[in-house]
């Protein structure tokens, strides 16, 4: 682990059970792709904490050679990493993510 | 001179055959923002359909997407929204 931002990224993903490394916050996103994200986990109302890479020059490259993975946003879960926007909005289209998100015991609101 | 969107599709032709490819550059619907450059080439969205992807999940799909154009990310590519399907999905819709 020669990287310092691996540490501090470790410590953040297993002290949060949803994590959103992005650009901005959630109140005020500065990318369309990291805006799309907190949309869904809002949506499906899952309790997340957001990263702002553009605030932390270490984190926001660090976090690319760490999940080896390189755009942002990142969604990670319970410590592992789930994927970028494409991803995120693929499962939840799908209702893979509520599904997974659930199974990983994390509160999700039940669709009507 | 060939342009990003061609190597792009070059590079995904060669690492996925047979595939069919499609890439837009959104670029300029990014102008002015972070990651944006002034020749832009910066923001693109494409679609592969390829056998290749088989048995594959949506991780490792979009993990062999970015190896085979890691030459593009290193000069500027910023953003790149991948859809990624194998014919059989791509048939389904």
């Amino acid at each position: 682990m020669s990287n310092p931002a691996f540490e501090r990224i470790e410590s953040d993903i297993k002290a949060n059970p949803v994590v959103l490394y992005m650009k901005g916050t959630p109140v005020f996103p500065q990318c369309g792709f990291s805006a799309r994200v907190v949309q869904i986990l809002s949506h499906i109302g899952a309790p997340f904490k957001g990263v702002n890479v553009l605030e932390d020059a270490e984190i926001r490259e660090g976090i690319k050679e760490y999940a080896n993975w390189p755009t942002i946003p990142q969604l990670y879960v319970n410590g592992e990493f789930v994927g970028g926007c494409d991803i995120v909005m693929e499962m939840f289209q799908a209702g893979e993510l509520q599904s997974m998100l659930k199974e990983q015991g994390i509160p999700v609101k039940d669709e009507g | 001179m060939q342009t990003r969107a061609d190597r792009i599709v070059a590079a995904l032709t060669r690492c996925f055959p047979p595939a069919e490819i499609a890439v837009v550059d959104d670029s300029h619907k990014h102008a002015h923002h972070a990651g944006a450059r002034a020749e832009g080439e910066t923001h693109y969205s494409v679609q592969v359909v390829s056998p290749a992807f088989a048995g594959q999940s949506r991780i490792a799909r979009s993990r062999a997407a970015h190896a085979a154009l890691a030459a593009e990310f290193a000069t500027g590519l910023h953003a790149l929204s991948l859809k990624l399907l194998t014919p059989e999905e791509a048939a389904r819709g």
